[in-house]
């Protein structure tokens, strides 16, 4: 679709500046990026009253144009784009009307740097239910803009913005707010005249960020540095002054255009709640029931979506085996890239509901008060309050949980979460863990209540999240904090979710998800595919040769020689011939060539596990069925001392293998993806394995 | 007299910060000299202490009001 004019929203957190995108754009919204950087870009198109289509850019929420976190720099960045391709026509600055003060700095700054501007004094019922009285037009006239008193929430008003929008001048004609030039005058004089800015509040931006700004070369960026330094500029120093001067300009303008009743406005309701949820010990039961619920949701909910998918595709794989005729590009695609797709979505129900509940609990308040509560703990051990979603999260998949560490400002805080967030036991891991559990775990209660099957599953779910707070605490003094963390924060009042947007974070999140893990995963399974499927020099056409002899093709029913067929092959194949190749390096830790062959071949996703044991031991009958595994896995004996292979050191050993080695492809990836560095992916792989190695070694010669 | 010594309940008035960067955030956020802060709340483990202020309510670390000093 084509846009006749660009609309940015800009506005302070928890303004309600979503929900009018959402009345805007209805459905017809996408999420992008921003070029360069990791920040959600969500743009849509709305129908203006004259005909024409507005594109409409949400910008991440902010208290001011000077940037706290990672979000919040892609507003000046998009306002000042000197490529033109993102700067909008007109900027809608939304104000929540119930609290104008801190709201209208925000303004001011948007204001100064001379773009058309359009302002939407949001909850404007909420405001007046509160007694607040505001002169629309005196305060209109005053700042020399339109203002639309608006409720996004109750949907009114959003005709007369929509009209707005399409009337509104090209040229800004708002009011001058604060004397820019006084707060550095010769080094705005100076950088207006090199770089040809006639606008000295945006000079004086290109002052205070140039290090963060993309569209500045190094040297020009250096040349600002050099004349800051000439002219003495001490940037907090002047942040305060402009802030400063930026509220009397507010309090001048509140002055005869707001009025304010004297008693306070009782915010009781919310007071009420937090006395509980916030409470010395409900507080933290709730907390923990909460959890607990999550935990149960993402595993009970999901059960029954996720064995649709899987047994939608394995009748999609034995339906192409079936009618597509026998060869290398129909093994590629059902074996390759199916199975990879497969592997992918299987997880897309644990995500949504993990997310459709994250951004519940977000949406109604509650997720700032856990960080609220949890921010000491947290911070002992080198964390942030901000820590505990993501690490929740982590139980899912790390994936998501990496993504959603971006509202983490602290540098440091954000780095130590996601290097850990990979050891919280997540969905992937649980089929290794069930499988070699009931192998090994006898099906019995102890003490009446505890099933020792169940003990051992909550063992291993603990000594994850037990491994990732030990770590972040090593890390926190390894790691060298960049800037000084801190924790000012709002809380917001309490409110219902908006469903509407609990289902597009769902949607979303799993979108991201199948996106970016589906690349890696399939790209890593058509490796693996080809791996397994061919061997050096002529050992396919020998095995092929040798099966075809009478001797087995007469005593042996068609299904089971090539269940046999496929165990020698992958025997055989490079994969196989990797796994004998580790075996020196992976027998202390009690594991033969076999499971090294598992090893290589789940190093995308650890699911993989499972089906590539099912093919070693070349399962008879429905190769996906966990206990048809576990039967053969049982049986397998050692060909030299004739002991069971799978005794409960070698299971034990690998499950502590799987519960610390990196072996998730897409985890890599969007640590890459995140942190825009290959040693950050690279030194968490490292210390991952070697972390995998020691307590596999350790385990295995306790239990021996 | 700095923020982190009021008890819950108690209130008390803007008059300056002790840290420049601090200030430059709590300004942003609308604590700002002259306003009035109320302590809310404290969180179960003592640290950090929400605020209400200007109309919001805002949490923030014990160090960090301590920065923040009262009339």
């Amino acid at each position: 679709m084509k846009a006749d004019i660009r609309v940015a929203l800009v506005g302070n957190p928890n303004t309600g500046k979503s929900t009018l995108f959402n009345i805007l754009t209805g459905l017809n919204q996408k999420i992008g990026n921003f070029p360069g950087v990791t920040v959600d870009k969500k743009t849509g198109f709305c129908q203006l009253p004259d005909g024409r289509t507005a594109e409409i850019i949400d910008l991440p929420g902010t208290y001011s144009i000077y940037p706290k976190s990672k979000d919040e720099s892609i507003v000046f960045s998009v306002l000042a784009d000197k490529a033109k391709a993102m700067v909008p026509d007109l900027i809608v600055v939304i104000l929540d009307a119930s609290n104008l003060k801190r709201n209208l700095l925000l303004y001011t700054q948007i204001a100064d740097l001379k773009i058309p501007v359009v302002v939407a004094l949001n909850m404007i019922d909420v405001s007046e239910k509160a007694g607040i009285t505001i002169d629309v037009n005196l305060f209109a006239q005053k700042l020399g803009v339109p203002v639309v008193p608006i409720s996004a929430r109750k949907i009114k008003g959003i005709d007369e913005l929509k009209n707005t929008i399409a009337y509104a001048n090209k040229i800004a004609l708002q009011q001058d707010t604060i004397d820019v030039d006084a707060i550095a005058p010769q080094l705005i004089a100076q950088i207006k005249d090199e770089y040809r800015i006639d606008n000295p509040y945006f000079a004086l931006q290109l002052a205070h960020q140039h290090e963060t700004l993309d569209f500045l070369s190094t040297t020009e960026s250096e040349r600002i540095e050099e004349l800051e330094k000439e002219h003495s500029f001490h940037s907090q120093k002047a942040q305060a002054t402009e802030t400063i001067a930026r509220y009397n300009f507010i309090n001048d303008l509140l002055y005869d255009t707001v009025k304010k009743p004297e008693t306070a406005h009782d915010e009781s309701v919310s007071n009420k709640i937090d006395k509980i949820l916030t409470h010395k010990i409900f507080g933290f039961v709730i907390f923990f029931a909460i959890l607990m619920f999550i935990f149960q949701a993402i595993f009970s909910w999901s059960a029954y979506p996720m064995s649709l998918i899987e047994d939608l595709f394995i009748w999609v794989q034995s339906t192409l085996t079936k009618t597509l005729p026998a060869g290398p590009l129909v093994s590629l695609l059902v074996d390759g890239v199916i199975a990879g797709l497969s592997g992918v979505l299987v997880f897309v129900p644990q995500i949504a509901i993990l997310f459709a509940l994250i951004s519940i609990l977000e949406d109604t308040g509650y997720m700032s008060r856990v960080t609220f509560m949890m921010d000491k703990v947290m911070r002992k051990v080198g964390l942030n309050g901000k820590s505990v979603v993501p690490l929740i999260g982590g139980f899912a998949c790390a994936v998501p949980s990496i993504m959603s560490t971006r509202n983490i400002e602290n540098w440091k805080d954000r780095m130590i979460t996601i290097m850990v967030t990979p050891l919280v036991a997540c969905s992937a891991r649980l089929p290794v863990y069930t499988l070699l559990i009931a192998l090994v775990v006898p099906n019995k209660n102890v003490w009446w209540v505890f099933n020792l099957q169940g003990l051992a599953l909550t063992a291993m779910y603990l000594l994850s999240i037990v491994s990732a707070v030990l770590v972040a605490f090593v890390m926190k003094f390894i790691l060298k904090a960049r800037e000084r963390g801190y924790f000012i924060m709002e809380l917001p009042v309490y409110r219902m979710p908006r469903w509407k947007n609990v289902a597009f974070t769902m949607y979303d999140r799993s979108k991201t998800f199948v996106l970016q893990a589906g690349k890696v995963i399939i790209a890593v399974s058509i490796i693996l595919w080809v791996l397994k499927s061919y061997g050096p020099g002529d050992r396919f056409t020998q095995i092929d040769k040798t099966f075809s002899q009478p001797k087995y093709t007469k005593t042996m029913t068609p299904d089971s020689l090539s269940k046999v067929v496929a165990s020698e092959k992958l025997e055989n194949s490079y994969a196989g011939v990797f796994g004998h190749v580790i075996e020196p390096v992976i027998k202390p830790l009690g594991f033969d060539w076999k499971i090294g062959i598992a090893l290589i071949s789940s190093f995308a996703a650890r699911e993989v596990f499972v089906g590539t044991m099912a093919t070693i031991y070349s399962v008879e009958g429905d190769a996906d069925k966990l206990q048809s595994v576990q039967e053969k896995m049982h049986e397998a004996k050692n060909p030299d001392t004739g002991k069971p292979v799978f005794t409960l050191a070698v299971a034990f050993s690998l499950m502590m293998f799987y519960a610390f080695a990196m072996q998730c492809a897409s985890t890599v990836a969007v640590v890459y993806r995140e942190t825009k560095d290959w040693r950050w992916p690279a030194a968490q792989f490292a210390y991952m394995t070697a972390l995998a190695y020691t307590a596999s070694f350790i385990v295995y010669h306790l239990l021996k | 007299m700095t923020l982190s010594q009021l008890e819950i309940g108690e209130t008390g008035i803007v008059k300056e910060f002790t840290d420049l960067e601090m200030s430059v955030k709590l300004m942003e956020m609308g604590c700002l000299p002259g306003e009035e802060i109320k302590i809310s709340r404290i969180a179960p483990l003592g640290d950090p202490i929400a605020i209400h202020v200007s109309g919001y309510q805002l949490s923030l670390r014990r160090f960090e009001a301590s920065t923040i000093v009262l009339q």
